[in-house]
Protein backbone atom coordinates (compact mmCIF):
# COMPACT_ATOMS: atom_id res chain seq x y z
CA UNK A 1 0.00 0.00 0.00
CA UNK A 2 2.46 2.00 0.94
CA UNK A 3 4.84 1.10 -2.00
CA UNK A 4 1.82 2.24 -4.67
CA UNK A 5 0.76 5.01 -2.50
CA UNK A 6 4.51 6.30 -3.53
CA UNK A 7 4.52 5.68 -7.25
CA UNK A 8 0.87 7.01 -7.82
CA UNK A 9 2.63 10.05 -5.47
CA UNK A 10 5.49 9.55 -8.52
CA UNK A 11 3.41 9.71 -11.57
CA UNK A 12 1.14 12.64 -10.37
CA UNK A 13 4.35 14.21 -10.01
CA UNK A 14 5.69 13.74 -12.97
CA UNK A 15 2.41 14.97 -15.06
CA UNK A 16 2.76 18.36 -13.17
CA UNK A 17 5.99 18.29 -14.11
CA UNK A 18 5.19 18.02 -17.90
CA UNK A 19 2.39 20.51 -17.52
CA UNK A 20 4.53 22.96 -16.03
CA UNK A 21 6.98 22.93 -19.06
CA UNK A 22 4.45 25.71 -20.72
CA UNK A 23 4.07 28.05 -17.87
CA UNK A 24 2.06 30.86 -19.71
CA UNK A 25 -0.07 28.12 -20.95
CA UNK A 26 -0.71 26.60 -17.30
CA UNK A 27 -1.31 29.87 -15.80
CA UNK A 28 -4.18 30.93 -18.69
CA UNK A 29 -5.85 27.31 -17.96
CA UNK A 30 -5.54 27.54 -13.89
CA UNK A 31 -6.96 31.40 -14.69
CA UNK A 32 -9.98 30.07 -17.06
CA UNK A 33 -10.67 27.24 -14.21
CA UNK A 34 -11.50 30.31 -11.78
CA UNK A 35 -13.33 32.35 -13.69
CA UNK A 36 -15.34 29.87 -14.45
CA UNK A 37 -16.46 29.36 -10.96
CA UNK A 38 -16.15 32.35 -10.56
CA UNK A 39 -19.00 33.01 -13.42
CA UNK A 40 -21.48 30.26 -11.22
CA UNK A 41 -21.22 32.58 -8.43
CA UNK A 42 -22.28 35.53 -10.65
CA UNK A 43 -25.03 34.11 -12.04
CA UNK A 44 -26.47 33.50 -8.61
CA UNK A 45 -25.52 37.40 -7.45
CA UNK A 46 -27.93 38.13 -10.50
CA UNK A 47 -30.44 36.19 -10.56
CA UNK A 48 -30.17 37.63 -6.82
CA UNK A 49 -30.63 41.35 -7.96
CA UNK A 50 -34.43 40.39 -9.56
CA UNK A 51 -35.52 38.32 -6.43
CA UNK A 52 -34.49 37.66 -2.66
CA UNK A 53 -35.16 34.59 -1.93
CA UNK A 54 -34.15 31.51 -4.38
CA UNK A 55 -35.82 27.82 -3.26
CA UNK A 56 -36.67 29.26 0.28
CA UNK A 57 -33.01 30.34 0.70
CA UNK A 58 -31.28 33.83 0.74
CA UNK A 59 -28.14 35.03 -1.40
CA UNK A 60 -26.11 34.21 1.86
CA UNK A 61 -27.24 31.23 2.34
CA UNK A 62 -27.27 29.92 -1.40
CA UNK A 63 -23.58 30.95 -1.98
CA UNK A 64 -22.84 28.78 1.10
CA UNK A 65 -24.02 25.19 -1.05
CA UNK A 66 -22.70 27.14 -3.98
CA UNK A 67 -19.17 27.33 -2.24
CA UNK A 68 -19.66 24.07 -0.27
CA UNK A 69 -20.13 22.08 -3.60
CA UNK A 70 -17.30 24.30 -5.49
CA UNK A 71 -14.72 23.08 -3.20
CA UNK A 72 -16.03 19.43 -3.24
CA UNK A 73 -15.94 19.15 -7.34
CA UNK A 74 -13.04 21.31 -7.58
CA UNK A 75 -11.18 18.89 -5.93
CA UNK A 76 -13.35 15.81 -7.15
CA UNK A 77 -12.52 17.11 -10.65
CA UNK A 78 -8.78 17.58 -9.75
CA UNK A 79 -8.17 13.96 -8.51
CA UNK A 80 -10.55 11.74 -10.22
CA UNK A 81 -11.46 14.19 -13.89
CA UNK A 82 -9.04 12.50 -15.95
CA UNK A 83 -11.59 8.88 -16.20
CA UNK A 84 -13.17 10.45 -18.85
CA UNK A 85 -10.20 9.03 -20.55
CA UNK A 86 -11.26 5.72 -19.83
CA UNK A 87 -13.19 5.09 -22.98
CA UNK A 88 -10.68 6.22 -25.34
CA UNK A 89 -7.95 4.15 -23.49
CA UNK A 90 -10.10 0.96 -24.09
CA UNK A 91 -10.99 1.51 -27.32
CA UNK A 92 -7.24 2.37 -28.64
CA UNK A 93 -5.91 -0.83 -26.40
CA UNK A 94 -3.73 1.80 -24.19
CA UNK A 95 -5.54 0.08 -21.04
CA UNK A 96 -3.81 -3.51 -21.55
CA UNK A 97 -0.64 -1.61 -20.65
CA UNK A 98 -1.77 0.33 -17.62
CA UNK A 99 -3.18 -3.51 -16.35
CA UNK A 100 0.34 -4.94 -16.68
CA UNK A 101 1.82 -2.46 -14.43
CA UNK A 102 1.94 -2.92 -10.10
CA UNK A 103 -1.10 0.00 -9.37
CA UNK A 104 -4.95 -0.44 -9.73
CA UNK A 105 -5.71 1.02 -13.57
CA UNK A 106 -7.94 4.01 -12.08
CA UNK A 107 -5.38 5.15 -9.84
CA UNK A 108 -3.04 5.36 -12.90
CA UNK A 109 -5.64 7.03 -15.24
CA UNK A 110 -5.76 9.51 -12.73
CA UNK A 111 -2.32 9.69 -11.85
CA UNK A 112 -1.27 10.14 -15.43
CA UNK A 113 -3.14 12.94 -16.40
CA UNK A 114 -3.30 14.95 -12.90
CA UNK A 115 -4.95 18.63 -14.46
CA UNK A 116 -3.46 20.71 -11.60
CA UNK A 117 -5.07 23.68 -13.14
CA UNK A 118 -7.86 22.30 -11.96
CA UNK A 119 -6.82 23.59 -8.57
CA UNK A 120 -7.82 26.86 -9.95
CA UNK A 121 -11.61 26.06 -9.03
CA UNK A 122 -10.96 25.08 -5.92
CA UNK A 123 -9.47 28.32 -5.17
CA UNK A 124 -12.34 30.31 -5.89
CA UNK A 125 -14.95 28.69 -3.93
CA UNK A 126 -12.47 28.96 -1.20
CA UNK A 127 -12.23 32.48 -1.55
CA UNK A 128 -16.51 32.50 -1.58
CA UNK A 129 -16.64 29.84 0.99
CA UNK A 130 -14.19 31.96 3.72
CA UNK A 131 -16.34 35.23 3.00
CA UNK A 132 -19.53 33.44 3.58
CA UNK A 133 -18.57 31.81 6.77
CA UNK A 134 -17.01 35.71 8.29
CA UNK A 135 -20.70 37.04 6.61
CA UNK A 136 -23.76 34.95 7.21
CA UNK A 137 -25.38 34.81 10.33
CA UNK A 138 -24.26 31.70 11.88
CA UNK A 139 -24.49 30.91 15.26
CA UNK A 140 -20.82 28.41 16.11
CA UNK A 141 -21.31 25.35 17.71
CA UNK A 142 -18.28 22.83 17.56
CA UNK A 143 -20.62 20.70 15.83
CA UNK A 144 -21.28 23.15 13.14
CA UNK A 145 -17.42 24.28 13.33
CA UNK A 146 -16.79 19.98 12.42
CA UNK A 147 -19.39 20.22 9.75
CA UNK A 148 -17.87 22.93 7.97
CA UNK A 149 -14.48 21.12 7.66
CA UNK A 150 -15.92 18.00 7.24
CA UNK A 151 -18.12 18.92 4.91
CA UNK A 152 -16.21 19.25 1.60
CA UNK A 153 -13.89 15.83 2.42
CA UNK A 154 -17.80 13.77 2.56
CA UNK A 155 -18.78 16.21 -0.61
CA UNK A 156 -15.30 14.87 -2.29
CA UNK A 157 -15.93 11.70 -1.89
CA UNK A 158 -19.71 11.57 -2.97
CA UNK A 159 -18.48 13.15 -6.50
CA UNK A 160 -15.62 10.57 -6.68
CA UNK A 161 -17.92 8.16 -6.14
CA UNK A 162 -20.64 9.35 -8.82
CA UNK A 163 -17.60 10.33 -11.06
CA UNK A 164 -16.08 6.42 -10.77
CA UNK A 165 -20.45 4.78 -11.35
CA UNK A 166 -20.61 7.10 -13.88
CA UNK A 167 -17.23 6.37 -16.06
CA UNK A 168 -17.78 2.80 -15.41
CA UNK A 169 -20.82 2.45 -18.20
CA UNK A 170 -18.10 3.59 -21.07
CA UNK A 171 -16.23 -0.13 -20.79
CA UNK A 172 -19.46 -1.20 -22.53
CA UNK A 173 -20.56 1.51 -24.58
CA UNK A 174 -16.61 2.75 -25.72
CA UNK A 175 -17.53 5.48 -28.24
CA UNK A 176 -19.80 7.37 -25.44
CA UNK A 177 -16.84 9.32 -24.21
CA UNK A 178 -19.49 12.30 -23.38
CA UNK A 179 -22.15 10.31 -21.94
CA UNK A 180 -20.43 10.20 -18.10
CA UNK A 181 -21.02 13.85 -18.30
CA UNK A 182 -24.61 13.78 -18.21
CA UNK A 183 -24.11 12.59 -14.19
CA UNK A 184 -20.75 14.63 -13.53
CA UNK A 185 -20.70 17.75 -14.76
CA UNK A 186 -24.55 17.95 -14.59
CA UNK A 187 -23.89 17.18 -10.71
CA UNK A 188 -21.52 19.93 -10.36
CA UNK A 189 -23.97 22.67 -11.30
CA UNK A 190 -26.92 20.80 -9.50
CA UNK A 191 -25.19 20.16 -6.14
CA UNK A 192 -24.56 24.34 -6.67
CA UNK A 193 -27.94 24.72 -5.63
CA UNK A 194 -30.65 24.45 -2.86
CA UNK A 195 -32.37 21.53 -4.18
CA UNK A 196 -35.27 22.79 -3.35
CA UNK A 197 -35.01 24.93 -6.25
CA UNK A 198 -35.93 21.39 -8.67
CA UNK A 199 -38.70 19.81 -8.57
CA UNK A 200 -40.28 16.23 -9.41
CA UNK A 201 -38.44 13.63 -11.86
CA UNK A 202 -35.24 15.85 -11.80
CA UNK A 203 -35.29 16.23 -7.90
CA UNK A 204 -35.84 12.62 -7.12
CA UNK A 205 -33.28 11.83 -9.70
CA UNK A 206 -30.52 13.66 -8.61
CA UNK A 207 -30.64 14.41 -5.11
CA UNK A 208 -31.63 11.10 -3.52
CA UNK A 209 -30.74 8.52 -6.22
CA UNK A 210 -27.71 10.14 -7.41
CA UNK A 211 -26.83 10.94 -4.05
CA UNK A 212 -26.74 15.29 -4.69
CA UNK A 213 -28.32 16.21 -1.70
CA UNK A 214 -25.71 15.12 0.88
CA UNK A 215 -22.76 16.82 -0.78
CA UNK A 216 -23.69 20.56 0.17
CA UNK A 217 -27.48 20.52 0.66
CA UNK A 218 -27.97 18.67 4.29
CA UNK A 219 -24.44 19.59 5.63
CA UNK A 220 -25.50 23.43 4.78
CA UNK A 221 -29.18 22.87 6.48
CA UNK A 222 -27.25 21.92 9.29
CA UNK A 223 -24.90 24.48 9.26
CA UNK A 224 -27.03 26.96 9.08
CA UNK A 225 -29.87 25.26 11.57
CA UNK A 226 -32.17 26.05 8.55
CA UNK A 227 -35.50 23.68 8.29
CA UNK A 228 -35.48 21.28 5.24
CA UNK A 229 -38.30 23.15 3.16
CA UNK A 230 -38.92 19.22 1.68
CA UNK A 231 -40.05 18.57 4.84
CA UNK A 232 -37.53 15.43 5.03
CA UNK A 233 -36.34 13.83 8.57
CA UNK A 234 -33.98 16.10 10.32
CA UNK A 235 -31.55 13.38 11.03
CA UNK A 236 -30.67 13.27 7.37
CA UNK A 237 -28.48 16.45 7.49
CA UNK A 238 -26.23 14.77 9.37
CA UNK A 239 -26.04 11.50 7.15
CA UNK A 240 -23.84 12.94 4.59
CA UNK A 241 -20.52 10.84 5.86
CA UNK A 242 -22.37 7.73 5.72
CA UNK A 243 -24.12 7.97 2.72
CA UNK A 244 -20.61 8.76 1.00
CA UNK A 245 -18.72 5.67 2.27
CA UNK A 246 -21.86 4.02 0.98
CA UNK A 247 -21.83 5.48 -2.11
CA UNK A 248 -18.22 4.60 -2.44
CA UNK A 249 -18.56 1.07 -1.52
CA UNK A 250 -21.14 1.05 -4.80
CA UNK A 251 -19.06 2.93 -6.98
CA UNK A 252 -16.40 0.36 -6.39
CA UNK A 253 -18.31 -2.33 -7.04
CA UNK A 254 -19.59 -0.68 -10.63
CA UNK A 255 -15.97 0.07 -11.49
CA UNK A 256 -14.88 -3.63 -10.98
CA UNK A 257 -17.54 -5.19 -13.19
CA UNK A 258 -16.53 -2.61 -15.93
CA UNK A 259 -12.87 -3.58 -15.41
CA UNK A 260 -13.73 -7.34 -15.07
CA UNK A 261 -15.78 -6.68 -18.62
CA UNK A 262 -12.45 -5.55 -20.20
CA UNK A 263 -11.55 -8.70 -22.39
CA UNK A 264 -8.68 -5.82 -24.45
CA UNK A 265 -8.48 -5.20 -28.42
CA UNK A 266 -6.66 -8.23 -29.17
CA UNK A 267 -3.68 -7.74 -31.40
CA UNK B 1 -17.42 30.64 -71.18
CA UNK B 2 -13.86 29.45 -69.67
CA UNK B 3 -14.73 31.62 -66.41
CA UNK B 4 -17.76 30.12 -66.20
CA UNK B 5 -16.87 26.96 -66.06
CA UNK B 6 -13.97 27.62 -64.16
CA UNK B 7 -16.82 29.28 -61.27
CA UNK B 8 -18.89 26.08 -61.38
CA UNK B 9 -16.07 23.82 -60.73
CA UNK B 10 -14.98 26.31 -57.66
CA UNK B 11 -18.37 26.22 -56.59
CA UNK B 12 -18.71 22.37 -56.98
CA UNK B 13 -15.66 21.76 -55.16
CA UNK B 14 -17.06 23.49 -51.88
CA UNK B 15 -20.22 22.57 -52.29
CA UNK B 16 -18.82 18.79 -51.92
CA UNK B 17 -16.51 20.08 -48.83
CA UNK B 18 -19.79 21.08 -47.26
CA UNK B 19 -21.30 17.79 -47.64
CA UNK B 20 -18.13 16.51 -46.80
CA UNK B 21 -18.05 18.06 -43.07
CA UNK B 22 -21.78 16.84 -42.71
CA UNK B 23 -21.22 13.11 -43.38
CA UNK B 24 -17.97 13.48 -41.37
CA UNK B 25 -19.77 14.52 -38.04
CA UNK B 26 -23.14 12.43 -38.95
CA UNK B 27 -21.03 8.88 -38.40
CA UNK B 28 -20.21 9.35 -35.00
CA UNK B 29 -24.00 8.56 -34.37
CA UNK B 30 -23.18 7.49 -30.30
CA UNK B 31 -21.31 10.69 -30.01
CA UNK B 32 -24.37 12.58 -30.83
CA UNK B 33 -26.70 10.97 -28.96
CA UNK B 34 -24.38 11.19 -25.91
CA UNK B 35 -23.85 14.97 -26.18
CA UNK B 36 -27.38 15.42 -26.40
CA UNK B 37 -28.28 14.20 -23.17
CA UNK B 38 -26.10 16.44 -21.60
CA UNK B 39 -27.84 19.35 -23.50
CA UNK B 40 -30.93 18.02 -22.06
CA UNK B 41 -30.15 17.45 -18.81
CA UNK B 42 -28.74 20.80 -18.31
CA UNK B 43 -31.61 22.24 -20.19
CA UNK B 44 -33.32 20.89 -17.30
CA UNK B 45 -31.53 22.52 -14.79
CA UNK B 46 -31.65 25.42 -16.35
CA UNK B 47 -34.81 25.70 -16.06
CA UNK B 48 -35.20 24.94 -13.08
CA UNK B 49 -32.97 27.49 -11.90
CA UNK B 50 -34.15 30.28 -14.06
CA UNK B 51 -38.07 30.11 -13.24
CA UNK B 52 -37.13 31.24 -9.63
CA UNK B 53 -36.90 34.43 -11.04
CA UNK B 54 -40.70 34.35 -11.26
CA UNK B 55 -41.45 34.20 -7.69
CA UNK B 56 -42.30 37.89 -7.67
CA UNK B 57 -43.79 38.61 -10.75
CA UNK B 58 -44.55 37.45 -14.35
CA UNK B 59 -42.07 39.45 -16.33
CA UNK B 60 -38.58 40.05 -16.01
CA UNK B 61 -36.64 42.18 -18.29
CA UNK B 62 -38.68 41.46 -21.29
CA UNK B 63 -39.37 38.12 -20.21
CA UNK B 64 -41.71 35.72 -19.15
CA UNK B 65 -41.77 32.09 -17.85
CA UNK B 66 -42.69 30.66 -21.31
CA UNK B 67 -40.02 32.77 -23.31
CA UNK B 68 -37.43 32.18 -20.63
CA UNK B 69 -37.59 28.17 -21.02
CA UNK B 70 -37.38 28.85 -24.75
CA UNK B 71 -34.60 30.99 -23.95
CA UNK B 72 -32.78 28.23 -22.64
CA UNK B 73 -33.72 25.10 -24.88
CA UNK B 74 -32.72 27.03 -28.24
CA UNK B 75 -29.73 27.96 -26.29
CA UNK B 76 -28.95 23.88 -25.44
CA UNK B 77 -29.61 23.42 -29.07
CA UNK B 78 -27.94 25.55 -30.52
CA UNK B 79 -24.26 25.15 -28.08
CA UNK B 80 -23.59 22.10 -30.68
CA UNK B 81 -24.66 23.97 -33.68
CA UNK B 82 -22.32 27.14 -33.40
CA UNK B 83 -19.56 24.93 -31.08
CA UNK B 84 -19.46 27.79 -28.59
CA UNK B 85 -16.91 26.28 -26.40
CA UNK B 86 -14.77 26.58 -29.33
CA UNK B 87 -12.99 23.95 -31.28
CA UNK B 88 -9.00 23.31 -32.03
CA UNK B 89 -8.75 21.24 -34.93
CA UNK B 90 -7.26 23.63 -37.14
CA UNK B 91 -4.86 24.80 -34.41
CA UNK B 92 -3.75 20.90 -33.80
CA UNK B 93 -3.12 21.26 -37.92
CA UNK B 94 -1.12 24.43 -37.40
CA UNK B 95 0.92 23.08 -34.30
CA UNK B 96 1.64 19.60 -35.82
CA UNK B 97 2.70 21.49 -39.47
CA UNK B 98 0.25 19.60 -41.11
CA UNK B 99 -1.30 23.33 -42.10
CA UNK B 100 1.72 23.39 -44.64
CA UNK B 101 -0.39 21.14 -46.89
CA UNK B 102 -3.26 22.67 -46.38
CA UNK B 103 -1.79 25.45 -48.30
CA UNK B 104 -0.88 23.55 -50.97
CA UNK B 105 -4.53 22.72 -52.08
CA UNK B 106 -5.53 24.68 -54.87
CA UNK B 107 -8.89 26.18 -52.43
CA UNK B 108 -8.73 29.11 -50.32
CA UNK B 109 -8.00 27.56 -46.79
CA UNK B 110 -10.26 30.47 -45.02
CA UNK B 111 -13.12 29.24 -47.62
CA UNK B 112 -12.12 25.72 -47.23
CA UNK B 113 -12.47 25.62 -43.68
CA UNK B 114 -15.42 27.21 -42.90
CA UNK B 115 -17.51 24.83 -46.30
CA UNK B 116 -15.89 21.72 -44.02
CA UNK B 117 -17.89 23.97 -41.05
CA UNK B 118 -21.28 24.83 -42.58
CA UNK B 119 -21.57 21.01 -43.24
CA UNK B 120 -20.63 20.26 -39.27
CA UNK B 121 -23.19 22.70 -38.62
CA UNK B 122 -26.22 21.43 -40.89
CA UNK B 123 -25.33 17.98 -39.46
CA UNK B 124 -25.60 19.28 -35.75
CA UNK B 125 -29.21 21.70 -36.43
CA UNK B 126 -30.67 18.34 -37.88
CA UNK B 127 -29.30 16.36 -34.92
CA UNK B 128 -28.19 18.15 -31.75
CA UNK B 129 -30.43 21.39 -32.57
CA UNK B 130 -33.71 19.41 -32.81
CA UNK B 131 -33.59 17.09 -30.24
CA UNK B 132 -33.42 19.37 -27.06
CA UNK B 133 -36.32 21.83 -28.79
CA UNK B 134 -38.04 18.65 -29.58
CA UNK B 135 -37.93 17.28 -25.57
CA UNK B 136 -38.02 21.06 -24.44
CA UNK B 137 -41.10 21.37 -26.11
CA UNK B 138 -42.72 18.05 -24.50
CA UNK B 139 -41.62 19.50 -21.19
CA UNK B 140 -42.64 22.79 -21.47
CA UNK B 141 -44.84 25.65 -22.90
CA UNK B 142 -42.73 26.94 -25.54
CA UNK B 143 -42.81 30.63 -27.18
CA UNK B 144 -41.94 29.40 -30.88
CA UNK B 145 -42.37 31.32 -34.00
CA UNK B 146 -45.76 31.53 -35.00
CA UNK B 147 -44.99 32.21 -38.69
CA UNK B 148 -43.41 31.16 -41.52
CA UNK B 149 -41.75 34.83 -42.18
CA UNK B 150 -40.27 34.34 -38.34
CA UNK B 151 -39.03 31.04 -38.30
CA UNK B 152 -37.10 32.06 -41.73
CA UNK B 153 -35.60 34.98 -40.41
CA UNK B 154 -34.56 32.55 -37.24
CA UNK B 155 -32.69 30.48 -39.77
CA UNK B 156 -30.75 33.09 -41.06
CA UNK B 157 -29.71 34.50 -37.99
CA UNK B 158 -28.20 31.21 -36.98
CA UNK B 159 -26.52 30.97 -40.23
CA UNK B 160 -25.20 34.05 -39.17
CA UNK B 161 -24.39 33.00 -35.33
CA UNK B 162 -22.17 30.38 -37.13
CA UNK B 163 -20.55 32.57 -39.54
CA UNK B 164 -19.72 35.29 -36.07
CA UNK B 165 -18.62 31.85 -34.67
CA UNK B 166 -16.60 30.16 -37.52
CA UNK B 167 -14.81 33.89 -37.52
CA UNK B 168 -13.62 33.95 -34.09
CA UNK B 169 -12.66 30.33 -33.93
CA UNK B 170 -10.52 30.89 -36.96
CA UNK B 171 -8.45 33.65 -35.54
CA UNK B 172 -8.33 31.87 -32.34
CA UNK B 173 -6.76 28.64 -33.86
CA UNK B 174 -4.49 30.28 -36.00
CA UNK B 175 -2.58 32.24 -33.32
CA UNK B 176 -1.00 28.82 -32.63
CA UNK B 177 1.51 30.12 -35.58
CA UNK B 178 2.76 32.17 -32.90
CA UNK B 179 2.25 29.97 -29.54
CA UNK B 180 3.28 26.82 -29.49
CA UNK B 181 0.86 25.81 -26.89
CA UNK B 182 -2.13 27.61 -27.33
CA UNK B 183 -4.65 25.70 -24.75
CA UNK B 184 -4.83 28.32 -22.41
CA UNK B 185 -5.63 30.74 -24.62
CA UNK B 186 -8.55 28.18 -25.40
CA UNK B 187 -9.65 27.47 -22.48
CA UNK B 188 -9.79 31.32 -21.68
CA UNK B 189 -12.29 31.47 -25.01
CA UNK B 190 -14.50 28.73 -23.88
CA UNK B 191 -14.92 30.35 -20.56
CA UNK B 192 -15.78 34.00 -21.59
CA UNK B 193 -17.66 32.72 -24.73
CA UNK B 194 -20.11 30.98 -22.31
CA UNK B 195 -20.86 34.02 -20.62
CA UNK B 196 -20.68 36.53 -22.75
CA UNK B 197 -23.02 34.66 -25.28
CA UNK B 198 -25.82 34.65 -22.96
CA UNK B 199 -26.05 31.15 -22.27
CA UNK B 200 -26.58 30.28 -18.84
CA UNK B 201 -28.41 33.87 -18.06
CA UNK B 202 -30.40 35.66 -20.66
CA UNK B 203 -27.99 38.74 -21.07
CA UNK B 204 -31.06 41.51 -20.89
CA UNK B 205 -30.71 39.95 -16.78
CA UNK B 206 -27.87 41.90 -16.31
CA UNK B 207 -27.53 45.14 -14.95
CA UNK B 208 -27.11 48.08 -17.95
CA UNK B 209 -23.20 49.06 -17.67
CA UNK B 210 -23.21 45.07 -18.30
CA UNK B 211 -25.61 44.79 -20.90
CA UNK B 212 -23.80 47.64 -22.95
CA UNK B 213 -20.44 46.23 -22.65
CA UNK B 214 -21.51 42.46 -23.25
CA UNK B 215 -23.34 43.86 -26.85
CA UNK B 216 -20.23 45.73 -27.79
CA UNK B 217 -18.74 42.11 -28.03
CA UNK B 218 -19.23 39.78 -31.09
CA UNK B 219 -20.54 36.63 -28.80
CA UNK B 220 -23.92 37.84 -28.21
CA UNK B 221 -24.42 37.38 -31.77
CA UNK B 222 -23.32 33.93 -31.14
CA UNK B 223 -26.54 32.89 -29.41
CA UNK B 224 -28.77 35.89 -27.86
CA UNK B 225 -29.09 37.42 -31.44
CA UNK B 226 -30.69 33.97 -32.61
CA UNK B 227 -32.90 33.19 -29.61
CA UNK B 228 -33.58 36.82 -29.12
CA UNK B 229 -35.00 36.48 -32.48
CA UNK B 230 -36.87 33.21 -32.32
CA UNK B 231 -38.82 34.28 -29.24
CA UNK B 232 -39.55 37.97 -30.69
CA UNK B 233 -37.92 39.45 -27.71
CA UNK B 234 -36.73 42.93 -29.29
CA UNK B 235 -36.45 44.22 -32.86
CA UNK B 236 -35.14 42.03 -35.19
CA UNK B 237 -33.20 44.46 -37.50
CA UNK B 238 -30.81 45.93 -35.02
CA UNK B 239 -30.04 42.08 -33.99
CA UNK B 240 -29.31 41.22 -37.86
CA UNK B 241 -27.22 44.08 -38.08
CA UNK B 242 -24.86 43.61 -35.39
CA UNK B 243 -24.66 40.11 -36.64
CA UNK B 244 -23.60 40.99 -39.88
CA UNK B 245 -21.36 44.01 -38.70
CA UNK B 246 -19.42 40.85 -36.63
CA UNK B 247 -19.42 38.59 -39.91
CA UNK B 248 -17.47 41.01 -42.10
CA UNK B 249 -15.31 42.23 -39.12
CA UNK B 250 -14.12 39.11 -37.81
CA UNK B 251 -13.50 37.44 -41.39
CA UNK B 252 -11.88 39.93 -42.93
CA UNK B 253 -9.43 39.96 -39.81
CA UNK B 254 -9.02 36.31 -40.21
CA UNK B 255 -7.70 36.87 -43.60
CA UNK B 256 -5.40 39.65 -42.76
CA UNK B 257 -4.34 37.09 -39.59
CA UNK B 258 -3.52 34.34 -41.91
CA UNK B 259 -1.72 36.47 -44.27
CA UNK B 260 0.41 37.53 -41.25
CA UNK B 261 0.57 34.19 -40.44
CA UNK B 262 1.15 32.39 -43.80
CA UNK B 263 4.76 34.44 -43.45
CA UNK B 264 5.87 32.74 -40.05
CA UNK B 265 5.60 29.55 -41.89
CA UNK B 266 8.72 27.69 -42.04
CA UNK B 267 8.64 24.62 -44.19
CA UNK B 268 11.14 22.23 -42.90
CA UNK B 269 13.04 19.23 -45.31
CA UNK B 270 12.22 18.26 -48.51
Amino acid sequence: MGEQLAVYRRLVAASVRSQLAYPTSFALQCVAQAVVQLEDMMIIVVLFTRIPAMGGFSRQEVLLVYSLAGMSFGLAHLMVGSLDRTAQLVRTGQLDGLLLRPLPAMAQICACEFALRRAGKVVTALAVLGYVLATAPITWTPLRVLLALLTPLTGLVLLCAMWVAAVAPTFWLVEADELPNTLTYASGMFTSYPVSVFSGWLLRLMAFVIPGAFVAYYPALAILGKADPLGLPPLLRYSAPLVALLAAGVAALIWRAGLRHYVGTGS
Amino acid sequence: MAWRLLWFAVLACYLRLIRAGFRRYASYWQAIIAGLATNVVFGFMRCAVLLTVFAGGSWVAGYDPSRTVTFVWIGQGLIAVVLLWGDSEFGERVRRGDVAVDLLRPVDLQCALLAEDLGRAGCALLTRFSGPLLIGGLAFDLTLPGWAGRWAVFGLSVLLAVLVSFGLRFVLNLVAFWLLDWRGLHSLYAVIAGLLAGLVVPIGFFPGWARALIWATPFPAILQAPIDIAIAHGAVPPLLLHQLAWVVILLAAGRWVLSRAVRTLVIQGG
